[in-house]
């Protein structure tokens, strides 16, 4: 078991591993989201409970940092790797002829998303923190004394800027997804009868996914 | 079909140290029905006429088994056809009157020895890791097939046996990663009752000298099933994956 990120399958594994995790994640933060396109009382709630509730916080909120920054410096490291594994390119190379312009493309795609999640982050996770941990308010409520979340969401989907951005990062997550799913299915080693199936359920994911949350910023930009 | 004539963009480099560079030349009335070797041959007739340095390529049975042909045609690994070698790459696939780039494989691990002409002896130094099993030859050998092996096995091991380990695979990745060629070479034992004995450390043994060798690591684009004139499976790198997992948490 020792130095098994040493090793190349090894690496592969653990960025397959971090991947799966970081999708369901996703799909978790969509299933919230979602929620404030229903009703925002049950969004303010989920929200809340998201927010304060020990285990999330301290437990789940640290993998998943870890998670996020572990899948991009790896994915950093074997770029790098990966380039100096061929010094001397081809004068001629058609990569279009043998796979998609997506599995050649991961480290733009991925490097989109992490600029993507940077001002993510900067929008809504940096003032949580702010509010709760440095202001050590952990009601969830505005001076009103109403639930503050699904104001706050409504509020950062006004400008058309943001909304604009958001919408282009996650054309890069489902360009990322598209051959990010099944390939971390093949790297755990799942290459089977299933796999075909699970192609479509990829390209379902990859792409319903990401519309889902324009549709969401889109929504909330459009009915404020 | 009449003759063509064609330019050709060949890397030349007369060996490991110099540096190297894509040189053009003229081929006239080349037969649809040559293989790309046999325009090559009429190319070299050609230079070697004209007091030049013929241009050296790797061949040998010129039917598609050894695997010892190679190139990197119009930026493809054994040019734009599937399902062979370059060997049995025909002219007709090109038209009259085109550029065809020819370089050769291009990785690290397999460095150039002169024009298109590399060494893949990594291939031999990962086989001789565990690409093998060890069976008493003393005179009381067992017959294999006195061990029963499922059908659908034996067709799997049989189907990565047929890796003919002509590099392409490396050539085509984007990341000069050799994991197809491992992992058929892992899988046509691992799927056999003969190779269960020594299947940790083979795979163990294997994916650590692909590693030193100085491949790249897979990132499941696909390229080399594509390109592989034998058609291996990426089922087989999902095993080897599984096997590799397997043999590193025993020991």
């Amino acid at each position: 078991m020792s130095g098994l990120l040493k090793s190349s399958i090894g690496r592969k594994f653990a960025m397959a591993l971090s991947a799966l995790f970081l999708m369901f994640f996703l799909l978790q933060h969509f299933a919230i989201n979602i929620l404030s396109v229903f009703s925002a009382d049950a969004f303010n709630k989920a929200s809340h409970f998201m927010g304060t509730f020990w285990a999330v916080q301290y437990l789940l909120q640290p993998v998943l940092i870890f998670g996020v920054v572990f899948h991009f410096v790896m994915g950093f490291v074997l770029e790098i790797k990966n380039k100096q594994a061929r010094q001397i390119s081809y004068a001629k190379n058609n990569g279009a002829a043998n796979s998609s312009w997506m599995s050649r493309n991961m480290i733009y795609s991925g490097l989109f998303i992490l600029i993507f999640i940077v001002i993510h982050f900067i929008d809504f996770w940096i003032p949580e923190l702010n509010v709760k941990y440095i202001g050590g308010d952990m009601s969830g409520l505005n001076p009103e004394g109403n639930f503050r979340y699904y104001h706050e969401l409504q509020e950062k989907f006004e400008p058309m800027w943001r909304v604009a951005l958001y919408c282009i990062g996650f054309v890069f997550l489902a360009l990322h997804l598209l051959h990010g799913f099944n390939s971390a299915f093949q790297s755990v080693g799942a290459n089977n009868k299933y796999t075909k199936g699970l192609k479509g359920i990829s390209k379902v994911y990859a792409i319903g996914l990401p519309l889902g949350f324009i549709f969401i910023a889109l929504f909330h930009h459009f009915n404020h | 079909m009449g003759s063509m004539n064609l330019t050709l963009k060949i890397w030349r480099q007369k060996n490991a140290n110099d540096k190297g560079k894509m040189v053009d030349y003229k081929v006239n009335d080349i037969s649809p029905d040559m293989s790309f070797l046999e325009m090559l041959d009429v190319l070299n007739e050609q230079l070697i006429n004209n007091g030049d340095e013929p241009v050296a390529f790797d061949h040998d049975c010129r039917e598609g088994i050894c695997g010892m042909c190679s190139l990197y045609i119009n930026g493809e690994a054994h040019g734009p056809d599937r399902g062979v070698t370059t060997c049995q790459l025909h002219m007709r696939m090109f038209k009259d009157g085109d550029t065809i780039f020819i370089e050769p494989f291009r990785a690290k691990a397999f460095p150039v020895v002169k024009d298109l002409i590399v060494d893949r002896s990594a291939f031999d130094r990962i086989q001789h890791s565990g690409g093998f099993i060890s069976v008493n030859t003393s005179g009381n050998t067992i017959d294999a097939n006195a061990i029963p092996v499922n059908k659908e096995d034996a067709d799997k091991a049989f189907e990565a046996a047929t890796c003919i380990g002509c590099g392409a695979c490396v050539a085509s990745c984007k990341n000069s990663s050799a994991m197809l060629y491992v992992s058929a070479k892992v899988s046509q034992f691992a799927l056999l009752p003969q190779g269960q004995v020594e299947a940790t450390d083979r795979v163990l043994n294997m994916v650590k000298q692909m590693d030193e060798e100085g491949f790249g690591n897979c990132t499941n684009t696909g390229a080399c099933e594509v390109e592989c004139p034998k058609g291996i499976s990426l089922e087989n790198i999902a095993r080897m994956n599984t096997e590799f997992l397997k043999a590193s948490l025993k020991g």
